[in-house]
């Protein structure tokens, strides 16, 4: 009752002073807003982030030679023929949670057809390629194993090398084509997939059997890489220490030698760019939530004020039976009330932006439903933190003297 | 035999200022029964407004006794006080000391609101009826800029009868408005006195005294005049005396 009373007052008070009650609002509205959109645009980042790696093959792993070359003054990967045709062999029949698995030669060159050429990249695989890409083709058919053993110079193209090379709107299928010279038929074109969250062109390649591109185009007996697949995505990780074991084995490495070979799996690139991803949204969510401190201090500003102009409001409060307790709840509430107002307004002022950034800026966002219970908490909570001083301040005021005060 | 309403003895309140100790009040005693109108009068620096801050437990004495209504005010703490002002006491003051922007329906509610007893429809009723006896039964939605100073003081009157108190205690509560105007408000604080109200009534001005049926007189701090007023003018005749105003 008592409360319910003190609440009236408070919402009166408030509604007595609409543009001032609006205006303390408005840090407040701007604060929880910007912590919304912020942590939208992080989290949206994150999830495409991670839907372009799964759509890359989540469980894929894969085996490059040469030791991890993040660290400074180590030999680049591709320069280093470690991985054989054998170490692929033995990986094969040893492990045990691999589902697929491809040798991977690769290397640049022209696409020719007549007097059309578009420089791209060529990989030779196995037919387990598609499987660990998750990849389809839109016409045409997978060269086989067959044509693998004999080294046939078949090519299955992406959608990127059909329309420069055939810029006629021809069937690409049962062409014959040229890359550096060397002729392929086209048996089948790969379904489009775009581009990657790295900018990279996915239809940008020409598929090949690995012994052709070895023998015909690079002239290596040695394998830039080994792609698998994992039987599942929570095996990757522990498919990734088996392949370590197995090639360490292979490589003949003793305890205190380092890998000449690293193995890595999607999952560690999802978190090493969703860790960047993540720091970039702590910056931003720390600038907004400055923006909400600063909120915060114009209600304590605006109290602190009407506490002032209110003085002989409190006093005579005070001489018709108002307690101490009963004006300290009354500012306190106000001081509540406009920013859990300020908060609800926030939320959807943050979600309206979080429309206009994803229709109209095209970034992805994605609203978490924490970044709404969370920046509304911070409202309650900063409401009482900062209405506390000034409605204090009130309470302990003397009746004689805010009577008299003008 | 009627009701003690104050009873004060050898009161005393004494300011420290710095190293000084002011003397306000020197050891008063003052009774007052129920159903007096009683005006305190004296000159500034006279502990007028010491006493006044006292009898409405606002203050309370260094030494002495207050009891107000049979309670003993020396000891209470803060928020007993502010109950005690709450159910005993309706305050007036000089400066009407409305809300602003608030109607009088609402300002007359307002000590009602502090007071959990009171259910919100009882609240009503009680302002209306109020408003009704200060003649303010048609303008319950007005806000103060919209009343005239008497009508506004007529408010405050309303707003210091609505929670029954055992006494009303007026500052100067004429002193912002003007002779027909103020005697139209002892008129009424008349009136309310014959329905039995109690009221005290500090003033400075001697006139508004002979509307009242005692007077007290402090000086220095001490009463030195404390006299039943036998003849006792009637504000309305008073009224009906002045010039008639030109409208």
């Amino acid at each position: 009752m008592r409360l319910f009373n003190l609440f009236k007052i408070a919402t009166k008070a408030i509604i007595l002073n609409k543009t001032r009650t609006l205006l303390t609002m408005l840090g407040i509205i701007i604060g929880v807003a910007s912590v919304i959109a912020m942590l939208a645009i992080g989290e949206g980042s994150k999830e495409s982030i991670r839907t372009t790696i799964s759509a890359m093959g989540s469980n894929m792993i894969t085996i490059r030679p040469g030791a991890d070359d993040r660290g400074p003054a180590r030999g680049s990967g591709g320069e280093v023929q470690t991985l054989t045709l054998k170490n692929f062999e033995t990986i094969k029949e040893q492990a045990t949670l691999l589902s697929y698995m491809t040798p991977v030669v690769n290397g640049s060159g022209q696409v020719i057809n007549g007097s059309n050429n578009w420089p791209s990249t060529i990989y030779g695989v196995n037919p387990e390629y598609l499987n660990i890409k998750v990849v389809d083709l839109q016409s045409g058919s997978m060269f086989t194993d067959a044509e693998v053993q004999s080294a046939s110079k078949v090519a299955v193209i992406g959608q990127t090398v059909v329309d420069n090379v055939f810029p006629d709107g021809q069937e690409p299928v049962g062409q014959m084509i040229r890359f550096n010279n060397i002729p392929f038929k086209v048996i089948g074109v790969l379904e489009e997939k775009g581009e990657n969250t790295f900018g990279q062109d996915q239809d940008d390649v020409v598929i090949a059997p690995y012994t052709t591109v070895q023998k015909r185009i690079l002239a290596i007996d040695y394998l830039n890489q080994i792609m698998a697949s994992a039987i599942s995505e929570d095996d990757a990780p522990e498919a990734v220490t088996q392949v370590t074991d197995i090639l360490r084995t292979e490589h003949k490495l003793l305890d205190y030698e380092d890998d000449d070979f690293t193995v890595r799996s999607m999952e560690e690139l999802i978190s090493t760019f969703s860790s960047t991803s993540e720091m970039l949204t702590i910056l931003l969510v720390a600038v907004a939530s400055i923006s909400l401190l600063i909120g915060g201090i114009g209600i304590m500003n605006i109290m602190y004020v009407s506490v002032k102009e209110r003085t002989k409001e409190i006093g005579l409060r005070m001489a018709v039976g108002g307690k101490g307790s009963d004006i300290l709840m009354q500012f306190l509430i106000e001081a509540i009330l406009i920013s859990i107002t300020g908060g609800v307004l926030g939320v959807l002022l943050g979600l309206g932006a979080t429309v206009f950034i994803e229709k109209f800026l095209n970034w992805p966002t994605s609203v978490a439903l924490y970044s709404i219970v969370i920046s509304f908490a911070v409202c309650a909570v900063t409401g009482i933190f900062f209405g506390w001083y000034p409605a204090r301040k009130a309470s302990a005021l003397d009746p004689i003297t805010a009577l008299r005060y003008e | 035999m009627s009701k003690e309403i104050i009873k004060i003895e050898d009161l005393k309140r004494e300011f420290t200022m710095g190293t000084e100790t002011v003397h306000a009040l020197r050891g008063i005693s003052v009774t007052i029964k129920e159903g007096e109108f009683v005006t305190i009068m004296g000159s500034s620096g006279s502990g007028k407004s010491t006493m006044l801050n006292i009898l409405g437990c606002l203050d309370q004495p260094t030494s002495g006794v207050y009891e107000i209504d049979g309670v003993s005010v020396k000891d209470l703490s803060r928020n007993q006080l502010a109950t005690i002002r709450n159910e005993k006491i309706g305050f007036i003051f000089q400066s009407y000391n409305l809300l602003a922007r608030t109607s009088a329906i609402e300002n007359v509610e307002l000590p009602l609101l502090y007071n959990s007893k009171v259910s919100t429809e009882e609240r009503r009723e009680r302002a209306i009826k109020a408003l009704e006896m200060v003649g303010l039964g048609e303008r319950l939605q007005h806000t103060p800029s919209q009343l005239s100073g008497g009508q506004q003081q007529r408010v405050a009157i309303a707003r210091s009868l609505v929670n029954n108190p055992v006494m009303i205690l007026a500052d100067e509560a004429t002193g912002n408005l003007d002779t027909r105007t103020s005697y139209e408000i002892m008129s009424l604080f008349q009136e309310l006195n014959k329905q039995g109200i109690t009221i005290t009534f500090v003033t400075h001005e001697p006139d508004i005294a002979t509307f009242s049926s005692r007077t007290v007189v402090l000086k220095d701090g001490e009463i030195i005049q404390d006299y039943q007023n036998h003849n006792v003018q009637s504000a309305s005749a008073e009224l009906a005396k002045l010039p008639k105003q030109e409208d």
